[in-house]
């Protein structure tokens, strides 16, 4: 049986070469970093060169990135070491209502401890107004933090204009954006986009789970969650998990040169896809038309997503589902956009990547058509 | 120095002249159960089972497995002397060293099965305590609530020595009540029923019903995670997992929706039933409980009970949720029932079920459905896997 991968988003086939590379410094360059000795020089200039490469994809200078264990870590750091190290500017924490659960829970914990948080909800387009998120900033604002690309509709947030706007109105205001789903996807540079923190991880880009990287302006005081040895210049110590982010470094690099060939083949796949959702009974997309080519949020009305999900499952098809299961809660991003209990009961999200072909979309749909016969509602 | 176990049987000793056929059967259970601790030699004298460790092996984790074997009722890690006193005083002190220097206060107690042995309990009591008062002067006696109770058994083969007994599993060797086959849903209760029957000595198989693409994988998985969970107390258990989607979209399509999940457990019941009957199980058991949900009524049961063709006993019937949830914690089954995956029992819920359903007016609503078509296709599509 084929099998169709659909669920990019959840995380990606790691690169090839950057597999071999990781698997390369597990067996070879094994040293220790921070060794005085040869090993740990060699295992130094891995680190050194993975640091430049993902330096270049975020647009930033090398000193700019620190390496964390992924996205929740670089969200917790982004957030809690900035929310500590600045108590002083102010008490107040701004944010959206559909945050992924890595950078809202740490904001809900921060309120729980005396912080006020506001929260926008987005817009029924499925957009964040971001003139609504930056007209909340006032003098007593510590941190702003919206993310790039909603992990569950793909929209897209106009981050550079966030920051614009909120560093008007407090020049001490903090921005950080969750740039998970953004990163390697979308065409942008942390320096031009001003942000203060900015969070990516290695394995929503082809690169393995368990690293990721934080974005940090040198300006931007962030306390350090964990305390030890000195590595990441004492803002994330602990032994550097080199081979990770040696892949890290790779698989960042490439998704960096085959940029714009990647995204015409996405919008292809995009493309394709919104007109064969035009095509299909009772389906209808959720995710708004100027989402990122990869994710497609839509719902098959009146068939419970989790049964459609293991129908397309067993046919080798992988997507995942807007709402846990019946006995989980309802996709709390897709309630804050304002999508009926219906329509999140029955969502999908299909996200491709670069491996994905047209006729992934075909067998995707043709499938979607077998369920609806087969499926009994 | 030479340790052991010591196993006390129980219920058993209240058995008559097949006690012998229930002592046999839990050794076997033992023995199986420390397959991968080690190599142990089991024998059996006055009420009591020996398992003897023939290697170097871990003994906390031979007790840890055998106090969940159903028929002992309390068993006891010793070390094992020659019947000599002054050999037993110094093993006493040197066995116990780590618990008497820590304990503030002890007692001694003695059983003396072989009656040759001189002295007699009292004065082993007397005298071994005035010995350990010597070794560790700063204890105290305390002969109703010590910290250290160090027990000295006199038998037939050797001297024990030991603490305090723990508890048990209490209960029947599983096995030599019969089998049965349990219908494990995957929720709290079923995994309980299975446990409180097995204690009764029954051995179990369990079938599950999927329900592909309503319910997911990981539902079967839990399901199996769950048969791992059981079966230090019941066992090896043969779970069949019967695909009952089938059923249950041709009971949505031709019957009417109130009768759909009284429709669907007597399906169930059924299939069951036959499976059980292929497998040499003499009754079914449910982790049923009067009135918990629709189907628990007790018309509801009356015609669940009446698509059954063996006894259903169901042990949880009279308990509260809560008391469902203490022992469902203490076996670890508590955990993984939570996982939220839905069962098919929760596929096609009907919004209103009807929880007073009479028996012909059931048979009248599922008169469309192709019984037999159905049944044997199910029975046919079961696979079965073994766990532990």
């Amino acid at each position: 049986m084929r099998e169709i991968y659909l669920d990019n988003c959840a995380t990606t086939r790691v690169d090839k070469d950057a597999a071999e590379l990781a698997a390369y410094v597990m067996q070879t360059v094994y040293g220790n970093p921070s060794s005085l000795h040869k090993k740990g020089i060699e295992a130094e200039a891995i680190l050194t060169e993975a640091r430049r490469r993902i330096a270049i994809a975020l647009g930033c200078a090398p000193d700019n990135v620190y390496f964390t264990s992924g996205g929740t870590e670089s969200n917790n750091l982004a957030i809690f070491g900035a929310a500590s190290a600045n108590k002083r500017t102010g008490n107040t924490i701004i944010t959206t209502a559909w945050e992924h659960s890595s950078a809202l829970n740490p904001v809900r914990e921060l309120e729980s401890r005396g912080f006020v948080v506001k929260a926008v909800s987005p817009e029924p387009s499925g957009h964040i107004d971001i003139d609504k998120l930056a007209a909340l900033t006032d003098g007593d604002t510590v941190l702003v933090s919206c993310m790039m690309v909603n992990s569950e509709l793909g929209s897209v947030a106009d981050i550079e204009r966030l920051v614009k706007l909120v560093k008007l109105r407090n020049s001490k205001t903090l921005v950080h954006c969750d740039a998970v789903q953004g990163f390697g996807k979308l065409s942008f540079s942390a320096e031009r986009l001003g942000v203060d923190m900015l969070s990516v991880s290695g394995h929503k880009t082809y690169a393995p789970k368990g690293v990721g990287a934080l974005y940090m302006k040198k300006t931007a005081r962030v306390a350090p969650l964990f305390f030890g040895g000195g590595q990441e210049k004492l803002i994330r110590p602990g032994t550097e998990a080199l081979p990770l982010i040696a892949a890290f470094g790779l698989a960042a690099e490439a998704a960096r040169n085959n940029f714009s060939a990647n995204l015409a083949h996405l919008t292809a796949l995009f493309k394709h896809f919104v007109k064969n959702v035009a095509l299909t009974e009772n389906l209808c997309m959720n995710s708004p038309p100027d989402s990122t080519p990869y994710i497609c949020n839509a719902s098959l009305l009146g068939f419970r997503s989790e049964t459609v999900l293991h129908y397309l499952a067993a046919k080798g098809i992988y997507v995942s589902s807007g709402s846990a299961c019946g006995k989980g809660k309802p996709s709390y991003m897709l309630k804050a956009a304002g999508v009926s209990r219906a329509r999140i009961d029955s969502a999908l999200r299909i996200s491709f990547s670069k491996h994905n072909t047209i006729d992934d979309v075909d067998a995707f749909f043709l499938a979607l058509s077998q369920a609806q016969k087969e499926i009994v509602v | 120095m030479k340790e052991l176990v010591l196993l006390k049987c129980g219920e058993l000793t209240l058995k008559g002249l097949n006690r012998g056929a229930f002592e046999d059967a839990l050794m076997k259970n033992a023995r199986r159960r420390l397959k991968d601790v080690g190599k142990f030699k089991f024998y059996k004298a006055q009420s009591t089972i020996y398992a003897e460790p023939l290697e170097d092996c871990d003994l906390d984790e031979a007790v840890a497995r055998l106090s969940k074997v159903f028929g002992f009722s309390a068993l006891s890690r010793a070390a094992v002397a020659v019947k000599d006193f002054d050999a037993i005083k110094e093993l006493s002190a040197e066995y116990l060293k780590d618990s008497l220097s820590l304990a503030k206060t002890f007692k001694v107690a003695a059983k003396r099965s072989d009656k040759t042995f001189t002295p007699a309990s009292p004065e082993i009591c007397a005298e071994l305590g005035h010995f350990l008062l010597q070794k560790f002067p700063h204890l105290a006696v305390d002969v109703h609530s010590p910290e250290v109770t160090v027990i000295v058994e006199i038998r037939d083969y050797a001297a024990y020595i030991h603490r305090e007994q723990t508890p048990g599993a209490g209960g029947l060797p599983v096995g030599m009540s019969g089998s049965a086959a349990l219908l494990l849903s995957g929720g709290i209760d079923s995994p309980v029923a299975g446990y409180m029957m097995a204690k009764r000595g029954l051995s179990l198989i369990a079938v599950h019903f999927a329900s592909p693409p309503y319910t997911s994988e990981r539902a079967e998985l839990k399901v199996k995670a769950l048969c791992e969970k059981m079966s230090p107390y019941c066992g090896r258990i043969k779970l069949f997992t019967v695909q009952f989607s089938e059923i249950q979209q041709r009971i949505k399509e031709l019957c009417p929706e109130d009768y759909f999940t009284i429709i669907m457990r007597r399906y169930m019941m059924e299939i069951a039933s036959k499976i059980a009957a292929e497998n040499h199980c003499g009754a079914l058991v449910t982790g049923e409980s009067v009135a918990q949900v629709a189907s628990q009524t007790l018309m509801a049961l009356a015609c669940t009970d009446a698509a059954a063709s063996l006894p259903v006993l169901r042990p949880v019937i009279g308990m509260d949720k809560e008391e469902i949830i203490t022992i469902a914690r203490k076996i670890d089954t508590f955990d993984t029932s939570i996982l939220p995956y839905d069962d098919c029992c929760m596929v096609f819920t009907p919004r209103r079920p009807k929880t007073k359903p009479r028996l012909h007016e059931v048979i009248k609503a599922e008169s469309a459905l192709s019984h037999d078509d159905l049944i044997h296709h199910a029975i046919h599509g079961a696979v079965s896997v073994v766990i532990g």
